[in-house]
Order: C-alpha cells, then structure tokens, then sequence
C-alpha cells in the first residue's frame, strides 16, 4: 500500500481525533497537574497550639492595642485588640504587615562591624562583647580626652522610657545633644505654650465634634492615631458632622470630606485669618471665652482687618472671598467646631503661623478643653528616679551649647535635627565625633538627604541600633541591633491626639527571632563600662528594671492588661486654665506679623515653574520603618510601576509641560534632580506636581530598594524662624521631558 | 439529592461594603493577604499578575479639577448565584474545582482540583480570580508566618477570595464543641471585615433578618456590580453618590439608576 500525502493526511487526522477521544491526554493533563501541585516547595504550614498575645503597637505613634495570634511558638496574624480605647479592633495597613518585618529578609541577625568602605554594604559579624567593649572603648576614650560633648544621640524611639534613659545617658556622659524627631505633637504643645504659657499635650475629642475643618492635616491619611480617626470619620458619616479639607490636592481625606476646597500651598494660614477676620467683625465669635479667658483681641482684629479681609486672602489662597465668608460664618455657627491642622501624616512638625492661626479660630468659637473640642492634656508620668550626679568631665560637656540650637525658650524638650545635621555639615562649633542612632533613619527621612549625608560623613563613628538594615544602619559603622516591637517589652505614654490620658506596655510576643539586645539593655552595659558617675546613674540590672522604676506599681498590672486608660479624664476647665494666663491671640512677645508669616517655598518662580510637594499615603510608610512587601503590593501602579515613582500632574499643566499620561520626565529642584514618570490626575491643582513619601530607599531589600525616588532628597529644609523646627512643605520645580 | 438539605436552614453568605465610609487604605486587601497565605514577588507592579483576592479599586468621576471626585471600591469575590447555583465561573469549570456550595452560598475553590485552564478567570466578569503563574516564594524565615488553616497554592493553579470558609468551618467546629449550638453572626466574620478600620465592610448571613446585612442590603442606596448581568451577586455596596452607583453598571448616559 502506498501512502500517499492525502491518505497520511487523513490517517493523522483520524488519529489525532482518536487521541483526542481517548480519555489519553485528558488524563495526561490531570496527571500533569496534579504532579505540579505536588512539587515540596510549596510549604505546608505546621499545625499547632493556637493562642493569642494581646500587645501594643509602636510601629506609629497611634498607640493602637494589638492581638497576635500564634500557632506555638510562630506569630501567624496580627488583629486589632477589641478592647483597646484608641482602636477598638481595628487596624490599619502597616499594622498587618507587622509580622513581615519580624520575620522579613532586612532584619539585622547580629551585631556587625563595617569591614569595606562606609555604605558598601561589606560587614563582619562580632559578638556582643566585642561590640559592647568598642563602642565602650571609643566612648571612653572621647570623654577621658575631654570632649563628651562630641557624642550624640538621634532617637525615634517611642518608649517614655527609653527617651527618659537616653536623656540620663546625656547627662552623666556629658553631652547636650540628644536629639529626638519632633512630629506635629510637638509644634502643638509649643504653640500652647507660646499663646497660654501651658504646657501639655493637644488632643483633639473629634468623636463628640459638630464640624471638622482641617487644613491639609491628612486626617484619614495616617494622621494621629490612624485607626481612631477613621472610626471618627465613620461616626461623622453617620450622624452628618461635616468635614471640610483645605489641601491642594484630591487626598484620601479630601475626598471623603463633604467639601473639599483646594488652595495654593503655604496660603492656609492667610485663609485661616481672612476666616477669623470674618468672624470677629460679624461678631460671631464666643463672646464669654474672649471676655474671660483671652487677651489681645483688639490687636488681633485690628491686625486682621488690615492685612487678611477676605479680598486679600482671596488673591493669596484661590479660594474666592464668597467661599471663605461662608466658611467662616459655618464654622463659627455649628456646634462644636474643631480646627486642625499639620499636614499630611504630621510626620514633620511644619511652621508654626499654621498652629497659631489655627488655634485662634479654636479659641474664637471657645473650643478650647470643651467636650466635642480641642483638648490641653497632662498624661501619666513616669516616676522620678534618683538625680544623675554628673561628674566634672559631664558639666564641662553639657556646658556647651546644643548643636542644634535648641534652648529653654519654651517648657519642652525641644530636638532640631535639621539644624543639628546643618551644624554638623558646617562644622560650627564643635565637631560631633561618634554618633548613636536610635529607632530612626536620618539618612533616609530629613529632608535635603545629601545635606545629612555629607554631615554624617563628617563624623568618624556612627553606630546605629536599628532592626533593619535601613538606609542609615547601611552607612553606619557598627549596627547594634534592637529586637523589634513583638519582641520587646516598652512603655508607650498617650496616643497621638487622643484625649485621654492613656498607658500601654507592649510585650514581647515571641521570643527574639535573631541576636539581638534591647538598646536599653546595651545602654546600661555601656554606662557600666564607662564606669563611675556612669555607673551609678545607671545602676539598674536591665531595661525591665529601669520600665519597672518608670512604672512603679503600674508595671504588674500593665504586663497583663497591656494598657491603662483614663476615660472619666476631663481637661481643665477653661475658665480655670487660663485664670493665670490666659489665651493671647497674639503670641506674647511676638509680632503678629512675624507670628502669622508663612513660609514660602524655596526656589524661584521663573526658573521653577511648578511647586513639588511630598504627600503621604496609608500605603506607604515613610519613618524608621521601610514599607513591608505587603504593603508595597498594594500601592496603585499610578504610584509606582516597576521600579518607577509616578508623579502626580494636573493635565493642563502637563499639557503645558508637553507630558502626557506614563512619559518618562525630569525632575529638576534646587535640592536636585531626578527621573520620574508623568501621571496625569485630575485630582491635584495645576501648577502643583505631588510625590509620595516613603520610596526611593537604598537600604532594605529587593521588595523595598531601589523602587522610586526619595522625595526628601528633592526637598530642601528650612525651619521656622519661631520654632526651629522643619517648616519646608515644599519646593519649586520643573519637569521637562527625558 | 436536591432536597437532602432541606431540614437545615440554608444561609447565604454575603456582604455589604459601606463605600461612604471606605477610605480605600488597604487594610482589608493586606488583612486577605496575612490571613490566606496570598504570597508576594519583588516587583508587584503588574497588576494583572499581582494576586489580591481583595481589591481596592479607584473610581473618579471623570470631572476635571476641581470637581474631581473619586470613590474607592474594594472588590472580593461577589460570590455569584446566577440563577439557582449558575454562577458565571461554576458552570466553566470542567474540572469542577469551583463549585456553589448550596448550604452557605459560597464560591468554593480547590486547588487540587484545578489544572489551570483558566476559564473560570474568562468568565468572571469581576476580575475576581487570580492565576498562579508563579510558584509562591516567602523568603527564609518567612514561612514562619503562614497560617495552618489555609494551605498555600502551588504555580498552576486559580485561587480567589473564600469569604474566608476557613473562618466558618472554625466557627461551626467551636459551636459544635459548645454544645451544638447555632453558629453566630459574631462567630464568623471574614478577616477584611474584621480588619477594616473604617467599619465599612458588613458579613453576615443575607437570609437571616437577625444579621446586619438584612437590613443594610435594603439601603434606597445600595446596589450590586453590573446586576444588569444576571450574576446574582452576593457583595451588596452602598453609595450616596450617584455616580458611583452608575458606575456600578453599565448605564447608558441617560438612563436612570436604581430599581
Ligand atoms: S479596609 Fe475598609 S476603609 Fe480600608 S480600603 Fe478596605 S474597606 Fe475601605
Ligand atoms: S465574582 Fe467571579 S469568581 Fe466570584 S463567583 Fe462571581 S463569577 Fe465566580
Ligand atoms: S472574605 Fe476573606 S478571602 Fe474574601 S476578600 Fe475578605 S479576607 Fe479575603
């Protein structure tokens, strides 16, 4: 028989079709996939004893309770705490990816000494003795040679406690630099003091407010205690309080707002004052408040009704006259309206003319210590422990000034670290010759990045305590690492802008998972080390002894109920507080135009046409702590798309810039440059270009380095002239096709 | 076999997402991911291979500044009853590895089962169902985290949001211990509602008029994602704005909204 092309053909085809018929290949398939389903990489989680560990959260100041769950000695899940006042069970974002920072590939497994260069990643690893005895050594040897005040501390750290330890370390070592971050927290409390001379913590009872009018403080952006006020935003839905954002851009708070009123940048407090102008010629003020309890009215309205009508204010913020009376007279004709402010996160304390002006509109409407108002708190204190006796050595160090400039202006432990890192990159005064970096990453979230970097590279020993390889840990010279918060036991005092007095005491839910010490702990060893006054300032055994001589007989009770809160707390009444002194609407001994000056963006016009600023997301974390994988997948490829950062851009302004959706762009501030790809967004202002904070880490690992840009390092730092503190909120820019 | 359940009760599980309230913070996409061992890979900026059984989608109204609205809707598994169990991807399947579980009107999913044809994903008009192209990778140390109750998937397979029916199968067990009692609205809760900081995702039994969904499904203001199909969703969402319930479905510019 022949075959021929047609008859082969059709036999193919006929078996083809046999084959096909045949339960052959579909077996074949399952078999296939069965064998695939079956490869033993896919891990298989053990089964065990479940249990749950309630704690408290630090990785914010938020101060939210936390139940982990376990499954015999592993964490497997991080819950909301039913109970806890501040969260009542929810929880956000970075919160439930706290596991993947315990468990996660950045984490420091030991002490390690640089052995290449600095930041090029090249380390050996020692023991704790070794560390301990150099950074013991080097200690030493700085204050034999009479220099302590050569040593300073930068601290994130949340504990009372430890901030409490650092500050005894300064002053029996002899230096006055120990620097904390200040955060919004810190620019309300001073404006307290500038305007009433009180001193206390501001909170807020947004839960029981009538009207919230925030301007730019990113309310449901991360700001205070995130979870709480999200509850209090469900609970304003709910029964009709109205939220009004004042922001230039279309924020996740701004569009849950009943309004949102975009403005040009920097321009909120002349809106605030044209308001305050409003409401004080109309008489809608509280008459009773003002009369009893506050001075320097008539100046005020005089200073007003000069410079900051409606009509003037219009030009300077692009909200029109019309809009801003109307929103003087709603605000001051609802019941129990709050004003706040400190944008975005309120990471960054920002100037203060926002916090005076804001805290006047509170004090015309006599919200002040009102339920439903803005509260002056006074927390929990730690008990006091013995006075440190500095030795000579010690007096003569803490006889200079700080770098950083800060002084007994105000009742507050006031830090700078923009103008310590400024002192430092200049040299001024006195060179810094070892530094200790706490709970912090300086390199990565002060603003003008190659400004700390080059004073960073000034100093000869830098030694970080982080958990993570972060950016500055990467350019340290040793790294001591800390366990992190599920394996540590801290004292958390009060919750950012909640208004009750609250205590909490995270424990450690498993046990440490590398080899790592408490820096309380290492603290101790090294004060030991250093011997003498040292020695006996901190003569405690270990950081659990010193939380237990901080917390007297609170420390039992806390290790079980993880938190303590003051819910029958009332504020002082406001007749009573401001009896001594009252409320200036002036700051006394200020000028009010010097109180109430905005700070303008750096960075001229001409050549920098369009104004960049950072904003922050739920889905990015931008402090110590790098973004966990988790929350790096859910961020919007509008954010970022493989390793791109998307700046956010009107459409007519990127028109203008001939930039259209997904353009690859420059970036040009006087700060620096860099490469970023165009998104257009109808939600933001034109002229205005936005950028996250929170990408662009070198540090970390391939689910965090390298992804975007940093925009800190595009941001230059300028501080206010009041406080001191970082008031940059932005810079000019321009963006030209790359 | 039709009527072998016919003594119990059947429920039907189902949701109510309060977009009014919703933030679009992520929480309930990451509290999915921590609870169903969802895995992750160093870029996860593709978002057609990104697995999230739980998505936050952004809405914007179209408008251009500054009347520039946007909504953000998070969007689980609708967990569809067609018509009498039909669901778009159950009647796909030719492995039966997805099936409508009568007694709760869940959308089940087994992995086992599935040889990764992936017509359930075409049939899905939700964009619900994710497809293993990846064998999952945690690095080391981080399998530590996993949760025993769900197993982990292997490359070659579709996974998709449960309503978490590990959380049920738990429930029923402790009730069953505790003396046979009736399960609980509190004693299953999906770990997004749970997690949900807002309060805007409600889970209960859509049957049962003791459950808060009962009530809330019947909001003048609540609606379901492209109804007009016959899909028979589960997941109710609730919206005062109109545009967003138009942007629910596929609305002709002058047709009008509601029922
Ligand atoms: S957790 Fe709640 S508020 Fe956040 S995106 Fe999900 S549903 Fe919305
Ligand atoms: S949403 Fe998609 S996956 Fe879920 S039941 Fe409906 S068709 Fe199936
Ligand atoms: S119900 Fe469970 S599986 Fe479904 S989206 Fe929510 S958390 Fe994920």
């Amino acid at each position: 028989m022949k075959i021929d092309r047609r008859c082969f053909l059709s036999l193919a085809i006929g078996a083809g079709a046999g084959i096909a018929l045949s339960p052959l290949p579909w077996k074949l398939t399952d078999d296939l996939a069965i064998w695939t389903q079956n490869w033993q990489w896919t891990p298989v989680p053990k089964r065990g004893a479940a249990k749950t560990v309630n704690s408290v959260c630090t990785l914010c100041p938020g101060g939210c309770g936390i139940s982990v769950r376990k499954i015999d000695d592993r964490a497997v899940k991080i819950e909301g705490m039913e109970t806890h006042p501040v969260n009542r069970g929810g929880i956000c974002t970075l919160g439930l990816c706290g596991l993947q920072l315990l468990y996660g590939p950045t984490r420091v497994k030991g002490p390690l000494k640089r052995v290449a260069d600095r930041g090029k990643g090249q380390w050996m690893p020692i023991t704790w003795d070794q560390a301990i005895r150099e950074v013991t050594e080097k200690l030493s040897a700085i204050r034999k040679s009479g220099r302590p005040q050569s040593v300073a501390t930068m601290s994130g750290a949340s504990s009372a406690t430890l901030d409490a330890l650092l500050d005894r370390f300064g002053q029996a070592y002899g230096t006055p630099n120990t620097i904390r971050f200040p955060s919004v927290d810190d620019a309300y409390h001073l404006s307290v003091s500038l305007m009433s001379g009180g001193k206390a913590r501001v909170a807020f009872d947004f839960e029981h407010a009538g009207y919230v009018l925030s301007f730019g403080a990113g309310l449901l952006d991360g700001w205070g205690s995130p979870v709480r006020m999200f509850k209090a935003n469900a609970l304003w839905k709910q029964s009709g309080v109205k939220l009004v954002q004042v922001e230039p851009r279309l924020s996740r708070t701004a569009a849950k707002a009943d309004t949102w009123i975009s403005i040009v940048p920097g321009s909120e407090t002349a809106l605030a004052l044209a308001m305050a102008h409003v409401i004080i010629s109309e008489s809608l003020y509280q008459a009773e408040f003002v009369e009893s309890c506050s001075e320097g009215m008539e100046g005020f309205k005089e200073f007003v009704a000069a410079k900051y009508t409606p009509d003037i204010a219009a030009k300077m913020t692009g909200v029109d006259a019309a809009t801003i009376t109307m929103l003087a007279r709603e605000f001051a004709k609802s019941k129990r309206p709050i004003a706040v402010c400190g944008r975005g996160q309120g990471t960054i304390p920002g100037s203060m003319d926002m916090f005076m002006a804001t805290q006047v509109l509170n004090a015309l409407v006599g919200n002040l210590n009102q339920p439903g108002g803005v509260w002056f708190v006074t927390d929990q204190t730690m008990q006091e422990w013995p006075e440190v006796e500095p030795d000579a050595a010690a007096k003569a160090g803490l006889a200079y000034p700080r770098l950083d400039g800060a002084k007994g202006m105000v009742p507050l432990k006031r830090s700078l670290p923009n103008q310590f890192v400024q002192a430092v990159a200049s040299g001024k005064d006195y060179p810094i010759e070892a530094l200790l970096v706490i709970e912090s990453n300086p390199l990565y979230t002060l603003n003008d990045t190659a400004l700390v970097k080059q004073a960073f590279s000034k100093i000869p020993f830098i030694v970080s305590f982080s958990s993570f390889m972060d950016d500055t840990a990467a350019y340290a010279d040793m790294i001591l690492p800390n366990p992190v918060y599920l394996e540590r036991m801290e004292d958390v005092i009060g919750a950012s802008g909640f208004p009750y007095p609250t205590i909490g005491l995270s424990q450690p839910v498993v046990k440490p998972q590398c080899n790592t010490r408490h820096v309380g702990d290492v603290l101790i060893q090294l004060a030991k080390g250093l011997g003498d006054t040292m020695a006996r300032a901190f003569a405690w055994k270990d950081f659990s002894a010193c939380l237990e001589a901080s917390l007297g007989d609170r420390f039992k009770t806390l290790k079980k109920s993880v938190f303590q809160v003051d819910k029958s707390y009332q504020p002082p009444a406001p007749n009573e507080i401001f009896a001594s002194e009252r409320f200036s609407f002036i700051p006394r001994g200020i000028q009010a135009d010097v109180a109430f000056k905005p700070i303008a963006a750096e960075g001229d016009t001409g050549g920098y046409p369009l104004m960049l600023m950072a904003y922050d997301t739920m889905r990015l974390s931008n402090g110590y702590i790098g973004n966990p994988p988790f929350l790096t997948k859910i961020l919007e490829d509008t954010v970022l798309k493989n390793q791109d950062c998307l700046i956010e851009i009107n459409p007519k302004s990127a028109k203008a810039a001939g930039l259209d959706e997904g353009d690859r762009a420059e970036i040009q501030t006087p700060k620096g440059k860099a490469l970023v790809r165009i998104h257009l967004d109808d939600g933001i202002m034109p002229g205005i270009v936005a950028i996250p904070r929170g990408l662009g880490h070198e540090a970390y690992d391939v689910y965090l380095a390298g992804k975007g840009i940093n925009v800190n390092s595009l941001v230059g730092s300028l501080s206010d002239p009041i406080s001191g503190f970082e008031a940059a909120w932005g810079i000019r820019a321009k963006l030209s096709k790359a | 076999m039709k009527n072998e359940q016919s003594h119990e009760t059947t429920k039907k599980f189902g949701m109510v997402i309060n977009l009014d309230l919703c933030t679009g913070c992520g929480s309930c996409m990451v509290a999915c991911m921590a609870e169903n061992n969802v895995p992750f890979k160093p870029d996860e900026t593709d978002k057609l291979k990104s697995i999230t059984w739980m998505r936050v989608y952004r809405l914007t109204n179209g408008k251009s500044f500054p009347e520039t609205d946007i909504c953000y809707l998070p969007r689980p598994c609708q967990h569809c009853e067609g018509h009498g169990g039909h669901s778009p991807c159950v009647s796909v399947c030719p492995a039966t590895a997805t099936d409508y579980d009568s007694q709760t009107g869940i959308v089940s999913q087994i992995y086992t089962r599935c040889f990764g044809c992936r017509y359930c994903m075409a049939a899905c008009p939700y964009h619900a169902r994710y497809f293993n192209w990846f064998d999952p990778v945690w690095p080391d140390g981080m399998e530590k985290y996993l949760n025993p109750n769900v197993s982990p998937r292997m490359r070659g397979v579709v996974e998709k949001c449960s309503f978490c029916y590990h959380r049920y199968q738990a429930a029923k067990d402790r009730a069953y211990v505790e003396g046979q009692r009736e399960i609980e609205e509190g004693d299953y809760q999906t770990a997004c509602t749970q997690a949900c900081p807002a309060g805007a995702i409600t889970f209960g039994d859509l049957n049962n008029p003791e459950h808060a969904v009962y009530k809330l499904k019947q909001d003048a203001n609540a609606f379901r994602l492209l109804e007009r199909l016959g899909t028979n969703p589960k997941v109710y969402y609730i919206s005062s704005k109109e545009w967003v319930r138009r942007a629910a479905d596929n609305y002709l510019p002058n047709e009008k909204t509601g029922k």
